[in-house]
């Protein structure tokens, strides 16, 4: 069992945001990034799954400052091969994103690719579906929980209201992780260092990112104060008579 | 849990025993008299399937796996209590217990709350993930602007190493600039590394993460060596001790000195300011890695005893048998899981210690105690009257700074 495990690195809000002069993206000066958490619970879910049945775990992620060690303290968890994408990705958005590891990804032709359902900053749809189409193969969203049998998984997929589905999927197939079975685990930093030493990350360079499909930010900003609230004042039984008579203006009554 | 009498692998023993050895003053471990006094000063022992001397007792009988099996360990605070009375001299908060930590560590059997607090230490290079770019904003708006190396790169005399709790926590930064006012008005030249300091790493060491240690005194031995100062001087006990006793291992070594020390030894130039009376019986909380484990009693005692009005009165635990405030050690990252198990905060019993005498401030030293001990009277309602205050705060309100 060969699991591939694209993953993306994100703004990390512990640090303010700030608009570059464009005005159409982030300035990313004191741009801090961070690992996409549900990208590390699909880096969970890859070594789970390798501990109970075997199997080899790729990492992949595009260059961005703290890859390295995302990528080693994968490798310490349990990842067998690191791969990192090369190039300028500054400006690539999801479809570009998708296109790249989709490359890299036929060439590995893994069983399974696990990534995060979603980030923060996905702007034209989440990796894994765009990746999905590009490889040609089935994929299922919201994923916490996946059973290997044979040539099939079973991904159990969570819906809103508490209803879980069971979906079995042919491989390969593509997962978008909610959740893995247990929180990513902790790896002692003395491990990690060790790993620094021994493992490799093997660098693919990317030219020409294709983002077609993709949106155009016209407009970035911070959220605008439109116009001020009104405060009802009085008693309760005041404040309710004068907001049925508010919604009874604007014909919501 | 049931405990069968054949080893399931002695290996397992005998590999962590012999690595004791290789820590200072681990061999002693062969002294243990199995007289009990570790786990019965031990504030958690009671708690603990395997308090420290049980622990001795199991390596000896080759079952040490069933140790790491409890998670008994993570109940232990660091307060050094064991060590400080076990006959035989054996260190066990230092060798036994931050081992045994450390394996279940490796084991990756680390509780959520605690891992959540290593991980920011590893990412932003302090346990409460804050930016490390705010590392300093506790500074602002106060006059004369505190001097920050990085932007001038002056030599002073004293670099003050803030450390990680008092240049972030809310209720802490009122007693850090407490103290930046009362080092202004003695004159002392002194300077910070604010956004380049980063946690001195001594908690997260004791509470098993060594590399994750090893790495913040690099990052800080860095930076001190970018700057000219005469001697460092810290507000964190915990800061001290990895200053003064773990960091020139690893070639980091400058002399340190807690700040209660530093204000001592200027107590006649600090006497004449000390103008405004605070009117209360005072209690001392020895923070256990200022007291216990470093022998600084008394300079706290004597800043306190000089502030006009004050009448010092001491807890029934105090100097080297003070009661930790169970931040300690990982403590500080693991309050849910130790309340899951006690169902009580050490914090809470050394406030009631406190109303005991009848204080009416309990005075502390240390960046974990103002929120733990605060928290604690809130759900103390003899203690909702205790007020807690840094001895840094008391000074600056009866210089009326």
């Amino acid at each position: 069992m060969k699991i591939a495990v694209p993953i993306k690195f994100v703004p990390d809000l512990v640090e303010e945001l700030t608009i570059d002069p464009s005005g159409t993206a982030l300035d990313t000066t004191w741009l801090r990034l961070i690992i996409n958490e549900l990208d590390d619970h699909a880096v969970e879910e890859a070594i789970l799954l390798k501990e109970r049945t075997g199997g080899e775990v790729t990492v992949l992620s595009a260059e961005a400052d703290g890859v390295d060690d995302f990528l080693f303290t994968a490798a310490a968890k349990g990842a067998d091969r690191l791969i990192k994408l090369t190039g300028d990705f500054s400006a690539a958005d999801n479809h570009a994103l998708g296109r790249a590891f989709a490359d890299v990804i036929k060439e590995l032709q893994p069983d399974l690719i696990l990534t995060g359902v979603q980030a923060h900053n996905d702007l034209d749809g989440s990796v894994g579906p765009l990746l999905a189409e590009y490889l040609g193969l089935p994929y299922v969203g919201y994923v916490a929980g996946v059973t290997l049998a044979g040539d099939k998984v079973t991904a159990r997929k969570e819906y809103s209201g508490g209803l879980v589905a069971e979906v079995e999927v042919q491989l390969p197939a593509v997962l978008g992780i909610q959740a893995a079975e247990q929180p990513p685990r902790y790896v002692a930093y003395s491990k990690i260092r060790q790993v620094m030493g021994t493992a490799k990350i093997e660098e693919r360079p990317v030219s020409g990112l294709e983002s077609s499909g993709g949106v155009v930010v016209s407009r970035m900003f911070q959220p605008e104060v439109a116009e001020r609230a009104t405060m009802l004042e009085g008693s309760p039984e005041d404040v309710a008579d004068k907001l049925v008579g508010l919604f009874k203006e604007l014909g919501t009554l | 849990m049931e405990i069968t009498l054949s080893p399931l692998s002695p290996s397992v023993t005998k590999t962590f025993y012999t690595s004791l050895f290789d820590i200072k003053d681990g061999e002693r471990i062969r002294t243990c008299l199995q007289c009990g006094t570790c786990s019965g000063i031990c504030p958690f022992g009671y708690i603990m399937k395997f308090p420290p001397g049980k622990i001795i007792g199991a390596i000896r009988a080759e079952i040490f796996e069933h140790v790491l099996k409890t998670d008994s360990v993570w109940m232990c605070v660091s307060c050094n209590a064991c060590a400080a009375f076990c006959p035989s001299n054996i260190p066990i908060t230092s060798v036994l217990m931050t081992r045994a930590k450390e394996e279940m560590i490796l084991a990756g059997n680390v509780p959520s709350e605690l891992q959540a607090a290593l991980e920011n230490t590893q990412r932003y290079g302090n346990p409460l993930g804050e930016s490390p770019r705010k590392r300093a904003d506790w500074t602002l708006g106060l006059q004369p602007e505190v001097n920050i190396l990085a932007k001038t790169r002056q030599p002073v005399d004293v670099l003050w190493y803030v450390g990680d709790y008092a240049s972030y926590h809310p209720r802490m930064q009122s007693a850090t600039k407490a103290l930046a006012k009362i080092l202004n008005v003695l004159g002392v030249n002194f300077g910070i590394l604010g956004p380049e300091e980063y946690s001195d790493g001594d908690s997260q060491r004791l509470a098993g993460e060594r590399g994750l240690f090893e790495m913040m005194a690099q990052k800080n031995g860095q930076v001190f060596r970018r700057y000219k100062f005469n001697e460092i001087i810290t507000t964190d006990p915990h800061a001290f001790n990895a200053l003064k006793n773990e960091y020139p291992a690893l070639g980091i070594a400058y002399p340190v000195r807690h700040y209660t020390q530093f204000l001592f030894e200027r107590l006649e130039q600090i006497k004449p300011l000390l103008k405004n009376e605070i009117k209360a019986k005072v209690a001392y909380h020895d923070p256990c890695y200022l007291g216990r484990v470093n022998g600084v009693f008394d300079e706290p005692r004597a800043l306190l005893s000089a502030i006009p009005g004050i009448e010092l009165v001491e807890m029934s635990h105090q100097r080297i048998n003070s009661l930790c405030c169970g931040g300690g050690g990982g403590g500080m990252w693991l309050d849910g899981f130790q309340w899951e198990k006690a169902h009580t905060r050490l914090s809470e019993w050394r406030v009631r210690e406190a109303i005991a005498t009848n204080a009416e401030i309990l005075a502390v030293a240390c960046p974990y105690e103002p929120p733990r001990f605060e928290d604690a009277t809130k759900t103390i309602p003899a203690a909702s009257q205790l007020k807690v205050r840094e001895i840094a705060e008391l000074l600056a309100e009866s210089m009326d700074l």
